[in-house]
């Protein structure tokens, strides 16, 4: 793991990529930094941060689109995958790199609440404790880049894919409002989810059996619970789907100046899964 | 030392390896040979655990490769076909990478990587950056990769592909250095490198082992009956009526009209008696000139072609009970034929190669 971890951060820094990533957070915490803190005169760095936060569409998939596509395309996934190693330790290996590269920039950005607390009273525990959740909100996207990255051999349709679900994420919270209000047209969107992950199912595994009866006791249960107790649906589908907002998090230690325990175990999650996933996906082209 | 058994590979509908066993013993070199596509690269992938096998096992020293990766791929030295090389590093960065990841310790690491060096020699370029080396370096950067810590056992996908002659030459002379000391397995679809250098080979066509034995061996199993071509000036009619006379002569075959006024014939004797003395005095006697008069040898191309027509499907598993008789069939009476074979065949290397590597371009610009 060490090997490759090292030959990772050495290969950002011999290509431009590490410095083109730093470059753009850098640059634009620093603008945001100047505006809101600066020029603005307003005391929370939090802020900043909170409206930069739209720079990661751009910053990470750079970051991501290489670390398995080019080893893919280049096929030097051969070498590491007929060493002596695990293929945990590589996927480690390289998402540690990953996260080294990206600590960079944050670590410059912790100089701005330090030059606010000096020209003023800053508030440079809820700044430092925003900064960290930047940072894991930063690795959780990571993490996410990774696993696409290790999807496909084309380094372009790792990035975009990349942009495309951190874009669909960062729309997230604003995308739960159109939803349906009404236990009816709730109901319907459950059972609509249920048939996908049904199919899903069925493809994976192949049994008719298994995936018609899942279906058929799904429904049954939904429409025995409709009848029952109608409130149930309401507004059912938005708040199933808050839950998979990355961004809530972040925005209660920003705006809320809330240290959040289980935002944090949530963030440490996605990222144990998706570290997981990539690994299965490694596994998996191996096998096919 | 390395065991195959029943492996299966399927993509798809597609099998790319098909049923294939085999065993591999300590110290001998190895040649796998077929056409593109036969199966080898994927065999070699299964071997050195980079893919998976739809069924089948694979021992390395008695363990599971599949079971046990971490420790069976210890022993292995792998060069694919395309060397895994990171573009953006030297050399030295390169292989001082790869002996980390291949876990010799930190003290013996720059040793290691320096003995490769010298061994291959890339001294020159060791400071470069491998993007801006010829093929021909990246070719040995990843032979060196592959030999790093002196595994038991180093696996090389088709390690001829671009070099020119004189490092053809030079690899060859590597391989036999390295096989005092270890077991070597190379793939190969070029006849004349593979029998130059291997020890034993074993033809691969559509994912099935159809030959396996040393190299004169499989010379001998299809030499069968020897090939008299002859070239005579005359009339076909009276050429034809002159030979059938002498005695011994099996069949005569007329082929197509090269020259004006020449006639071209293949001559089979009975018993594989050598007739040239009667047909030269016999054409002598009624005044027709021979031109040319030579042996028609069995070399391993034409084993090779045999072998792995698709349509000789069922003619291979007959060859291969065949080949188990002949094996012990044929004994000292061959010596000679077999020396004269071995001279043909060297003649031959050059020439092949020239062939092959212009082969080799017109595939990679497709």
């Amino acid at each position: 793991m060490k090997a490759i971890y090292k030959r990772e951060v050495a290969s950002y820094f011999n290509t431009v990529i590490g410095f083109v990533f730093i470059a753009i957070l850098v640059g634009f915490i620093g603008i945001y930094f100047l505006a809101y803190n600066l020029a603005g005169g307003y005391p929370y760095f939090s802020y900043s941060l909170g409206s930069v936060l739209f720079i990661f569409m751009l910053a990470i998939p750079i970051l991501t689109m290489r670390s398995f596509s080019d080893e893919r395309k280049s096929k030097t996934d051969q070498l590491l995958l007929t060493a002596p190693v695990g293929i945990s330790s590589i996927v480690l290996g390289k998402y540690l790199a990953m996260i080294t590269v990206f600590a960079i920039p944050v670590c410059i950005s912790i100089l701005c609440p330090i030059i606010i607390e000096f020209k003023g009273d800053g508030f440079l525990l809820v700044d430092m404790a925003t900064i960290f959740a930047f940072f894991l909100l930063g690795s959780v996207y990571i993490a996410i880049g990774m696993f696409i990255s290790s999807l496909t051999e084309s380094q372009i349709i790792s990035a975009v894919g990349t942009f495309g679900i951190l874009l669909l994420l960062y729309l997230w919270p604003n995308l739960i409002e159109f939803l349906p209000a009404t236990a009816s047209m709730n109901m319907i969107g459950i059972l609509c989810i249920i048939t996908i992950v049904v199919c899903i199912i069925y493809a994976i595994t192949k049994n008719w059996v298994v995936s018609v009866g899942l279906e058929v006791v799904c429904v049954l249960t939904l429409v025995i619970t409709y009848f029952v107790n109608q409130d149930i649906f309401e507004h059912r589908l938005s708040l199933i789907f808050s839950n998979i907002s990355f961004i809530d998090t972040f925005e209660s230690f920003a705006y809320n100046q809330i240290f959040d325990i289980d935002g944090i175990i949530y963030y440490l999650s996605i990222i144990g899964l998706f570290i997981y996933l990539t690994i299965q996906s490694i596994q998996k082209r191996r096998w096919s | 030392m390395i065991e195959v058994k029943d492996l299966v590979k399927q993509y798809g509908n597609h099998l790319a390896v098909n049923h294939l066993s085999f065993t591999v013993e300590k110290g001998q070199i190895y040649g796998f040979l077929g056409p593109n596509g036969a199966g080898k690269s994927t065999t070699m992938n299964i071997m050195t655990g980079y893919l998976g096998a739809t069924s089948g096992e694979v021992l390395i020293q008695g363990v599971n490769i599949l079971e046990e990766p971490e420790k069976a791929k210890k022993s292995i030295g792998y060069l694919p076909e395309i060397p895994p090389l990171y573009t953006d590093m030297t050399v030295y960065e390169y292989l001082m990478f790869v002996a980390e990841l291949k876990k010799i310790p930190k003290k013996e690491r720059e040793h290691s990587v320096e003995k490769v060096i010298a061994m291959i020699k890339l001294e020159e370029v060791s400071h470069r950056l491998i993007k801006n080396l010829s093929k021909g370096y990246k070719q040995r950067v990843g032979l060196a990769q592959a030999i790093i810590g002196f595994p038991e056992i180093i696996i090389l996908d088709e390690p001829m592909v671009g070099l020119d002659p004189k490092q053809i030459i030079e690899m060859r002379d590597l391989i036999k250095q390295l096989a005092k000391e270890h077991t070597i397995i190379l793939s190969s679809h070029i006849l004349s490198e593979v029998s130059a250098i291997c020890d034993h080979i074993m033809i691969i066509s559509h994912g099935e082992l159809v030959a396996s034995d040393t190299p004169d061996n499989l010379e001998r199993l299809m030499s069968g009956q020897s090939v008299l071509q002859v070239t005579i000036k005359g009339n076909e009619n009276k050429v034809i009526s002159t030979l059938e006379e002498i005695e011994g002569i099996d069949k005569i075959t007329t082929l197509p009209e090269l020259e004006q006024g020449f006639v071209e014939l293949q001559i089979t004797a009975k018993d594989d008696k050598d007739i040239r003395e009667n047909i030269f005095y016999q054409c002598a006697n009624n005044q027709l000139p021979i031109y040319n008069m030579q042996y028609n040898k069995v070399t391993l191309e034409d084993v090779f072609l045999e072998l792995t027509q698709c349509e000789k499907e069922k003619k291979e598993l007959d060859v291969v009970e065949e080949l188990e008789h002949t094996r012990e069939e044929e004994n000292e009476g061959r010596i000679e034929t077999k020396d004269r074979n071995k001279e043909n065949k060297e003649d031959r290397i050059q020439e092949h190669n020239n062939e092959n590597r212009e082969e080799d371009i017109n595939e990679s610009n497709i």
